[in-house]
């Protein structure tokens, strides 16, 4: 795909990863000051599963990017979009959790203290933030020089145990009963169980796609 | 202005329900489809719930049992953000299912350990006692409160009417439970239909409101129409909603959360601030319809009512009776 394609695609997505946040704050601003009901009756609430599910799509769109390309490997140049979205996962993740240290917590620490050590939605909530963090610390071009291909990958794998704790982080704390996780949860098992049969299925045909092209 | 004090205004006239009424004048006179489908989601969603069904304003007086100084929660908030399962698991299904479920005729029975067992049809129920209104904070498990002032008598005033034995120990309330009424029940895997009790104590405590409106007007029936129970020292799910038998038993009956998960939802379910939920927090609440950085609050022992129950559970270890 020509250079300029890219550039007009990457424009278009940072737009698409933007723009949620954009009106997610504006209509914030709106609910603090003159519309309390902007976001609904309870926009703390709102706000929360708002940047979860955001951060969780994100997560599963950039795991999407690697099997994609391999089944169609005309489509090889979703790999310049993958650290960008998985940036924007980040991004969504540190959003949520700053809703959760600010409206939740307070700023206590000893609140989350207790939260992280007895609450084992949170537990794998923090979990998830913790193993994505040294992804986003290493997503520069210089860090995977100096880590090496190799052991750069190896790190990175860290991003399939990501969004399993994202997922039980979600499904941990809505209440039993309520299956509206099930969805994300349904397409993030495709996508894990796709690189295996795709592994075995490139290693009978012979093809010329393997998987150390991406990771 | 959202807010106006509890005390001294009839709830008729505090401003977000009359403000709610004028909005649906004006959509009704400006021609409600044209006006509706450009003011957006919003509007529409505040519309929704009296779509349904067009309250009827209910004589109350005062009751002393009144909670005070407390900001009432807006109408349109304790109308469209609802847990009740029968109508749907978001919080925002109950309101737009609202208009499947037929409160009328609407019979309850009372039956088992009494003395006189009852048929009630609704309307006479809405005439055995003075209807009165009763401001209570209504605390959810999930951690978010409101402050509702709701419009009934005492569970007590119809317990005594019929008379039960005194092997009757507990009291059950069974919902309605029916799929061509309740879509929320093919979605939701709980054991229906909706089961909860009380222990006679608490029941026949004065608190404890058996429960046929809000604002004044009848439950809308997202809130559990045409009538309820309301305990407002337990966790929201406690107060039964549509309910179509009342049933004195000996034994502690089985309530539907319970059943569902009896590691998080205890038959007792006081609120408690020491006790959490295994999931999360109990110590503080989201108040809805506050100003957005004002809502976290700590929650009170027994929701604020420890005056008035505390007595009822002297001596049990409340970590154990969750």
């Amino acid at each position: 795909m020509a250079n300029r394609w890219i550039v007009f695609l990457k424009v278009l997505a940072h737009a698409a990863c933007l723009a949620p946040v954009a009106w997610l704050v504006f209509q914030f601003w709106r609910v603090s000051t003159t519309v309390p009901d902007a976001l609904g009756p309870d926009p703390i609430s709102f706000i929360t599963f708002f940047t979860g599910k955001g951060t969780l799509r994100l997560l599963v769109i950039s795991l999407a990017i690697t099997p994609v390309r391999r089944v169609f490997p005309k489509l090889g140049w979703l790999i310049r979009f993958r650290r960008m979205l998985g940036l924007y996962a980040f991004f969504y993740a540190c959003l949520h959790l700053m809703i959760y240290i600010w409206l939740y917590s307070n700023f206590s620490w000893s609140a989350m203290v207790d939260d992280i050590s007895q609450r084992r939605f949170i537990t794998a909530g923090v979990t998830a933030w913790l193993l994505l963090l040294p992804l986003a610390l290493t997503s520069t071009t210089w860090s995977i020089r100096k880590l090496g291909g190799k052991r750069w990958r190896a790190l990175h794998r860290l991003v399939y145990l990501a969004a399993i704790a994202g997922v039980v982080h979600y499904w941990w704390g809505v209440k039993s009963g309520v299956r509206t996780p099930l969805a994300i949860t349904v397409v993030l098992g495709i996508l894990l169980a796709l690189r295996p049969v795709l592994d075995l299925f490139s290693r009978r045909s012979g093809a010329s796609v393997t998987s150390s092209a991406s990771g | 202005m959202l807010f106006r004090k509890a005390n001294d205004i009839p709830s008729s006239e505090i401003t977000p329900h009359s403000a709610y009424l004028n909005r649906r004048a004006f959509l009704a006179s400006a021609g409600a489809a044209g006006v509706t489908a450009l003011a957006g989601n919003r509007l529409r969603k505040v519309l929704a719930p009296d779509a349904a069904k067009a309250a009827t304003k209910l004589d109350t007086v005062k009751s002393p049992l009144s909670t005070t100084g407390e900001e009432l929660t807006p109408y349109q908030y304790i109308t469209n953000y609802n847990n009740f399962y029968e109508l749907g698991p978001n919080k925002d299904d109950p309101a737009k299912n609202a208009k499947w479920l037929h409160t009328r005729p609407w019979v309850v029975t009372v039956e088992g350990l009494v003395k006189k067992p009852k048929t009630f049809d609704i309307d006479s129920l809405l005439k055995l006692h003075a209807q009165e209104e009763r401001v209570y904070r209504f605390r959810c498990v999930e951690a978010w409160s409101m402050v509702i002032p709701w419009v009934g008598y005492s569970l007590s005033e119809l317990i005594k009417q019929c008379e039960p034995l005194g092997s009757a120990k507990y009291v059950q309330f069974l919902s309605l439970a029916d799929p061509k009424q309740m879509p929320g029940i093919g979605q939701v895997m709980l054991n229906w239909p909706y089961s909860e009790g009380l222990r006679m104590d608490e029941a026949m405590h004065p608190l404890t409101l058996l429960t046929f409106g809000l604002y004044g007007e009848t439950l809308p029936n997202q809130d559990g129409a045409p009538i309820r129970v309301v305990v407002p020292w337990k966790y929201g799910f406690k107060s039964a909603k549509s309910i179509v038998k009342i049933r004195f038993v000996d034994k502690q009956p089985h309530t539907a959360w319970n059943d569902q998960a009896s590691n998080e939802y205890g038959f007792y379910s006081n609120v408690n601030p020491n006790v959490d939920h295994p999931r999360w927090s109990q110590k503080y609440e989201r108040r809805i319809g506050a100003p957005v950085f004002k809502q976290r609050r700590p929650t009170l022992m027994f929701n604020g009512y420890g005056d008035q129950v505390a007595s009822l559970y002297s001596g049990m270890d409340l970590r154990k009776y969750y």
